[in-house]
């Protein structure tokens, strides 16, 4: 008896040990991936790029504030988290952190003075950067940005996600791999060099991947099956880029890049957060890059290049909104009425301007709120080097009911070929008391 | 009280069609840009969002998008002997105000003129004498070439996104197209948009007669399009709210489509709009201008705003009227025939007939601005003005542009204006007519010109500018050798019934109906400074550092719509200070 209870009291004494070494034993912090050259010095502009490649700017600023300044609340399920201030600011900012400390904050999520960052920060994914990367952007952050005293608000979750030091366990389940990036043996160079921005800086799978029972990123490289097959971001749906019928696959490789530059191409056109993303990231990325990136994706999604278009089939939708009866349900007239100057009763709207409905993954995602979203309050497309037009759709919450728009949507998810569940009133009524971006 | 803006290099005044070119093209150059815009801002969405633009009684009845005349307008006297009265009430022509100016609210048809009317007074002595030129008549040469301007007219299409056939490309006639425009160095950027029926029938009729029909040229998109500013149309819906509207569906040419958001990114331009330019300052030599003077209806105060180079890219009216109030060539005096600035004011002469037909449905709610079939065998280079006894052309059209209920309700005259008979009468011919018009040209007079009104002022204390016009008999003669030769060529679709609308002898201007929107002349480009107020690049001959835009510049006018010519003349003049004047700033002649 005496000796159980004494293995249990160094069980426990033990286990608080462990706990206060979990807790208050400084992490180990990575160390660069590649040991580089003393005299390497970046490139100029590529820690801007590299900026740009890891959209560091949409987070860390708020609309209209100064860049970099932080404050602006990402919205989680557990709370706002909100984004901390990057500029070089010594007292508010980064302005004291050395290179090792920047590098521990993008590959181990954690702050000088070993706080844990929340995953918000997509360290998961900036874990893949290679150290001429890390460089280039610590010596942009101290040395390019504009310094800016701004104490933002201090991010505080409800129990137990307060307790920072949980997220150390975290990230053994998230962010364990070797850092840095390691291309793929009997690939070229443009799929490489795609995979480094898609897996790395890009995060694209901090959207695009499903998360798994930890909400870490199920896959955060193609060797993981869910890896891009589609995710949710406050709600809406981040397409599939891998699966059948993705963007991906449907979509050439110029098509794709042509998306990625500009947010629109022959098939449709960035909605929402993917809007944001070309506006604040890719349409900055090089011709050359934003190929790589859509090779990359066409690859790993098995897409092969349509040698050409399927045949036109008259559908079934386009046959009665064609002859638009008297009688034709509430849907169909809807879309007669509103938005078929655009994009016509095949569904197919225009190239680069009108975005098909027929197959658009924005129209049949599993979520219906980023499809009511833009039929309630329109959708404006970023000015881009190569398409300045900031193109509108109009809302229409002024216009139409929520029974409307249900019916609407509703019709758009069923016609043409469209397979997706149907939209209620509610859901409509959801997205329209939501308070405006 | 004034207040002085930082210096910039160029100062824009309006910013419409030629104010978006000049912007873009200079910008490209480095140069700090400002453009003023009496009016307000404007884009698409919200501004010309569906449903609320297509509402008719707003903008095509109380004519939401055009200047009010209490704030802008004109007066007008038929001659020197009447006493002018302001334009209380817009009719005749339609000036527009905000960003984007006419070129939101057009129509779509774009044209080039023909050869013989780039050097009209020149073709004219050549082939019968000056004698048959009237002795009031003042027509002129452009003085510059066809050849010269064609690059210019090819980028404009380009840029605007002008759908047509062409029918002659470097002199090779392609059936189907306009054999006789002049040579095109290539095709229209799109195909010609599709025709209602009515352009269809008439096409029938007007080949069975001899004549070339071939789908009017317009800057109505008929697919997506991409120009080399990376701007975007999409292929248009025919809704029928061109004219007076501005387009819902990014498928109407306008500067916000083909422009001004590729400008806006370009951090050397900025515009500033409710800034309405009172007049153009000059240096104490006077030979050169020092920047401009506007009012800002936002903080109601003067602002100078200094700069080295003044584009006038105003509506023609406001071009002219800006001159005269800045002392910008000598003002035109008719008694004398000296002076330029107001000189040469012309307009157009239109007529046409419609046609009933109790068994055809047209389905005039389809239909586009620009639409329908057109034909040339009537132009100026057609026509031999010695036997026939008039100089002039015009090109005509069938072609519905829409079916709207308040102002497209084509009755067979006699029928009742109001009540019960008028009902029955919509009710029988609604969608049961057509038109073919004849578009002709006007030619320059002595007596047609522009200068300061003596009485009335501006709400800003400007004396407005006086219109002194009146139709001529020449343009008349024109007008009804359309009528005698398009009465046959009616007559042969065997209408129910038909009814003609061409001006006759001793017609006198009416300002209440609405004629067009093409005003020009009053700042005529020339090669001599005595007749004219502009040289050929545009610029001011008396002040090298402002250029002078827009349809002002028109010796007299052509026999098509001007918007083509405008924008071809506008990238002219843009390549002239870009590639010569910026370097070394002179009186470029």
């Amino acid at each position: 008896m005496k000796k159980l209870i004494r293995v249990l009291g160094v069980l426990v004494v033990l286990g608080i040990v462990a706990l206060l070494a979990f807790i208050f034993v400084p992490v180990q912090r990575t160390g660069p991936a590649t040991q580089l050259a003393a005299d390497f010095k970046p490139a100029k502009g590529q820690g801007e790029y590299v900026m740009r490649a890891g959209d560091c700017l949409a987070c860390h600023t708020t609309e209209g504030g100064k860049p970099f300044a932080g404050g602006r609340a990402i919205q989680s399920p557990m709370g706002a988290i909100w984004t901390t201030n990057i500029t070089p600011d010594k007292e508010t900012g980064i302005g004291n952190w050395t290179l090792d400390d920047f590098r521990a904050a993008l590959y181990d999520g954690v702050t000088p003075n070993g706080t844990h960052l929340y995953p918000a920060m997509p360290y998961e994914n900036y874990r893949k950067m290679s150290e001429e990367d890390i460089v280039a952007l610590y010596d942009y952050f101290m040395n390019e940005v504009e310094p800016v005293s701004n104490k933002v608000e201090e991010t505080k979750l409800a129990f137990p996600f307060n307790l920072r030091f949980g997220l150390r366990a975290w990230n053994w389940l998230a962010a364990n791999y070797e850092p840095g990036f390691k291309p793929v043996q009997g690939q070229d160079e443009q799929f490489n060099r795609g995979k480094y921005l898609v897996e790395g800086a890009g995060h694209c799978a901090a959207c695009h991947s499903p998360r798994n029972l930890f909400m870490a990123q199920d896959g955060i490289d193609d060797t993981s099956k869910a890896f891009l097959t589609g995710g949710e971001i406050d709600g809406y749906s981040a397409p599939d880029l891998r699966g059948n019928n993705s963007a991906s696959q449907k979509w050439t490789t110029e098509q794709m890049a042509a998306y990625l530059s500009t947010a629109r191409n022959a098939h449709s056109t960035a909605t929402g957060e993917m809007m944001l993303v070309v506006r604040d990231s890719l349409q900055y990325m090089t011709k050359e890059d934003n190929m790589a990136i859509a090779t990359y994706l066409k690859t790993i999604s098995g897409g092969q290049l349509l040698k050409q278009a399927p045949p036109i089939e008259v559908t079934e939708t386009e046959k009665m909104l064609t002859e638009a009866k008297a009688d034709m349900p509430l849907g169909p007239r809807l879309y007669l009425d509103n938005c078929g100057g655009c994009h016509f009763v095949t569904g197919k709207g225009a190239p680069e301007i009108f975005p098909e409905l027929d197959g658009n993954s924005l129209v049949t995602a599993k979520s219906p709120k980023g499809l009511i979203s833009v039929i309630l309050h329109g959708a404006e497309l970023p000015s881009t080097a190569d398409r300045p037009m900031k193109l509108r759709m109009q809302g229409y919450d002024n216009r139409l009911s929520d029974e409307e728009i249900s019916a609407l949507a509703t019709f758009l998810r069923e016609g043409w070929n469209n397979q997706a569940p149907a939209v209620s009133a509610a859901d409509v009524k959801a997205v329209r008391d939501l308070p405006k971006h | 009280m004034a207040r002085t803006e930082k210096k910039k290099d160029v100062v824009i005044v309006g910013l419409g069609w030629t104010g978006s070119i000049l912007g873009m093209e200079l910008a490209q150059d480095g140069l700090e840009i400002v453009a003023l815009e009496r009016g307000h801002d404007q884009d698409t969405v919200p501004n010309f969002q569906y449903p609320n633009m297509i509402d008719e009684l707003k903008y095509g009845v109380r004519l939401g998008m055009m200047q009010k005349p209490h704030n802008s307008t004109v007066t007008i006297r038929r001659d020197v002997n009447e006493t002018a009265l302001p334009y209380r009430s817009l009719g005749s022509f339609l000036p527009g105000i905000g960003v984007g100016g006419a070129g939101t609210h057009w129509n779509g048809l774009n044209w080039r003129p023909q050869l013989s009317e780039y050097r009209l007074r020149s073709y004219v002595e050549e082939r019968w004498g000056a004698g048959i030129i009237p002795e009031d008549m003042q027509i002129q040469d452009y003085p510059v070439t066809y050849d010269e301007l064609e690059p210019f007219f090819d980028r404009f299409e380009h840029v605007a996104g002008i759908s047509g056939m062409a029918g002659n490309v470097k002199g090779k006639i392609i059936e189907g197209g306009n054999p006789f425009e002049a040579p095109r160095s290539r095709e229209y950027p799109m195909p010609a948009m599709p025709t209602t029926w009515d352009g269809a029938k008439f096409a029938e009729a007007a080949r069975a007669a001899g004549c070339h029909p071939f789908p009017s040229p317009g800057g109505i998109a008929s697919q997506a399009y991409v120009n080399e500013y990376g701007m975007q149309m999409g292929p248009c819906n025919h809704c029928g709210f061109c004219e007076r509207y501005g387009c819902y569906n990014y498928s109407k040419s306008s500067p916000q489509t083909a422009i001004l958001d590729a400008l806006k990114r370009k951090p050397n331009f900025e515009y500033r709009t409710q800034a309405d330019v009172l007049r153009v300052e000059m240096a104490a030599d006077g030979k050169t201008a020092t920047g401009v003077t506007y009012y800002d209806y936002k903080t109601g105060e003067e602002v100078f705003q200094p700069a080295d180079l003044v584009i006038l890219a105003a509506y023609q009216l406001h071009n002219v009227h800006l001159m005269l109030l800045s002392g910008i060539g000598q003002p035109y005096d008719p008694a004398t025939g000296e002076g330029v600035t107001g000189r040469n004011y012309a307009y157009q002469m239109n007529g046409g007939y419609t046609l009933f037909f109790k068994d055809e449905h047209f389905n005039p709610f389809i239909g586009t601005g620009a639409n329908g079939m057109s034909i040339d065998d009537f132009g100026m280079d057609n026509i031999d003005f010695g036997r026939e006894g008039f100089i002039g052309g015009a090109y005509w059209r069938s072609g519905q542009t829409n079916g709207q209920p308040i102002r497209s309700m084509s009755l067979p005259k006699g029928s009742p204006s109001w009540g019960a008979g008028w009902k029955q009468a919509v009710g029988e011919w609604y969608g049961h007519s057509m038109n073919i018009g004849s578009h002709g040209s006007h030619m320059s007079y002595r007596g047609n010109f522009l200068d300061l009104d003596p009485t009335y002022k501006d709400p800003l204390g400007r004396p407005l500018m006086r219109m002194t016009f009146n139709w001529n008999p020449n343009d008349i003669r024109m007008t009804q050798f359309m009528k005698s030769k398009m009465e046959p060529i009616a007559a042969s679709m065997n209408p129910t019934s038909m009814q003609e609308g061409f001006k006759k002898e001793g017609a006198m201007y009416d300002v209440r109906p609405y004629q067009t929107t093409h005003n020009v002349g009053g700042s005529v480009m020339g090669a001599d400074p005595k007749t004219s107020a502009v040289n050929r690049y545009l610029q001011a001959w008396d002040k090298h550092n402002i250029f002078v835009l827009g349809a002002g510049a028109f010796p007299q006018n052509t026999q098509y719509n001007p918007t083509g010519m405008v924008g071809g003349l506008a990238y002219w003049a843009a390549h002239a200070i870009r590639t010569d004047y910026l370097r070394n700033p002179r009186p470029l002649v």
